[in-house]
């Protein structure tokens, strides 16, 4: 797979003919990309490291804080995030309860952790494939590990746009609490004596 | 785990004029001051990450010399990044190897910096040529080299670029070169360097590594002599670097503590680029 080829080699040729340019050159032109494989690199190399002791860090203290508690997913939650989705795409009209994250959320939010465990064992197992020879293996050899990697940074990409889609659409008071960590909600003083079952209200 | 949001009912704020007694601030207030803090708190880490990052980004390149091209930032951090990572680097660790029948027939022919077809070079008077201390010179014919113990090698050759192909090579390895002609001292040091005749094309290297027990010197590709464009006489296979530093038709070896000059560590590249 000649993925971060340093020039383009993303077409479709056949007998010399080139049928389709996956990247047209403004793409290129636009992202200032070609033949920049070194620069590339180095960021690469740099930046794996942020990546994962930034990883480290929120794992520990997740697990420190007792917050994994709130983001791993519950028995039920793999059925209610498809309740979560279906609503979130005006297909369905409830929603199963939002709670500190709902059932969606706790099944991404894990999901993006074990992408990122999975992008630092692919990626040694591709950067150092004989020091490494175990994790590659591990990976189903280098060429599948160098796909896996890839489509992993495919999926980050995919979170990043739905997350920051939802964040919009979610509002102010949402991203507000995002930040300070706690949601102001106003709500007007209830009856003490319920006049109907919650339980079935709910449904 | 109770969730950390702050319920609370709508309140009526209620002003006691006249008293200067320090109070227990309002909910609002409370708000208000998290609210101060924690926005406050993101605008310098947003900041500072943007700034962190166009600082990084429009960093000035590091000073041209055994290395060059890289933004001196990232620079250090390859040469840091090496250093963590050479810790890992054994002997034992061997490049996976494959049969025979798996390896290419048509081995890819990726670059010619310093064989040059156009170029004129005739193998049949080629020597290797060895730089020792002192100005002195060993020379080596291809048949010395090839009436020693010779070792093939199927393996996966990979390139930066992200294209990898199962070859074939056979050869000497260099481990068995520099028993065979006493150069024990030499391979004390840190590190060898080879050169195409043309000095074309240069490539520096980590002792260890050119140590390793997979770290040929090799004359034969899928059992057959090695083509010119495939670096005939003489070429470098070491399958725990990338392919920028397996060399075609070496001209010289020299050796030295210090880093030795290399190609594409003077256009950006990583100088170790070990696997």
């Amino acid at each position: 797979m000649l993925i971060y080829w340093a020039n383009d080699e993303y077409r479709i040729t056949i007998f010399g003919h080139t049928f389709f340019r996956f990247f047209p050159d403004w793409f290129y032109a636009t992202l200032k990309i070609p033949y920049r494989l070194s620069e590339g690199m180095a960021f690469h190399f740099l930046f794996m490291w942020f990546f994962t002791l930034n990883g480290i860090l929120y794992i520990l203290y997740t697990t420190i804080s007792g917050e994994w508690r709130e983001l791993v997913p519950k028995k039920s939650s793999f059925k209610d995030a498809w309740l979560v989705l279906l609503h979130d795409l005006h297909i369905r009209k409830t929603a199963p309860p939002q709670n500190k994250y709902n059932a969606a959320q706790r099944v991404a939010y894990t999901a993006i952790i074990v992408m990122g465990l999975g992008s630092v064992v692919t990626g040694l197992a591709i950067y150092k494939p004989v020091q490494f020879y175990y994790l590659t293996w591990l990976c189903g050899g280098y060429h599948f590990a160098r796909i896996l990697h890839f489509a992993l940074t495919l999926g980050y990409v995919f979170f990043f746009v739905v997350h920051i889609v939802q964040v919009v659409l979610a509002g102010w008071g949402n991203f507000s609490s995002v930040i300070s960590g706690f949601e102001v909600i106003n709500e007007k003083p209830q009856t003490v004596i319920p006049t109907t079952n919650d339980d079935e209200e709910a449904r | 785990m109770k969730s950390p949001k702050l319920l609370f009912q709508q309140q009526t704020t209620m002003k006691k004029p006249g008293k200067k007694v320090k109070k227990e601030p309002t909910i609002e207030q409370q708000i208000s001051r998290r609210n101060f803090i924690s926005f406050s708190a993101f605008t310098v880490l947003a900041v500072g990450a943007f700034e962190g990052w166009r600082w990084l980004y429009k960093s000035a390149p590091e000073t041209p010399g055994i290395t060059a091209g890289a933004h001196k930032p990232l620079r250090r951090a390859l040469n840091k990044t090496e250093l963590f990572f050479r810790r890992t680097f054994s002997d034992n660790h061997l490049v996976k190897t494959y049969p025979k029948s798996m390896a290419a027939r048509h081995v890819r022919v990726n670059s010619d910096i310093g064989v040059e077809a156009k170029k004129k070079f005739d193998p049949s008077t080629w020597k290797l040529q060895v730089n020792k201390k002192g100005g002195e010179i060993l020379e080596v014919s291809l048949e010395e080299l090839m009436a020693l113990p010779k070792t093939e090698i199927v393996y996966d050759f990979k390139c930066v670029e992200g294209w990898d192909q199962i070859s074939h090579w056979a050869g000497l390895k260099f481990s068995d070169f520099i028993k065979h002609f006493q150069l024990d001292e030499y391979a004390k040091m840190d590190y060898v360097g080879m050169q195409t005749p043309d000095k074309g094309y240069y490539v520096g290297i980590d002792m260890p590594s050119a140590m390793h027990p997979q770290t040929l010197l090799a004359y034969e590709m899928n059992d057959k002599p090695l083509p010119l464009q495939n670096g005939a006489p003489l070429r470098l296979i070491i399958p725990v670097k990338y392919g920028i530093k397996n060399l075609k038709r070496i001209g010289s070896i020299t050796f030295s503590n210090n880093r030795l000059p290399d190609y594409w560590a003077e256009h950006g590249y990583d100088y170790y680029s070990g696997l």
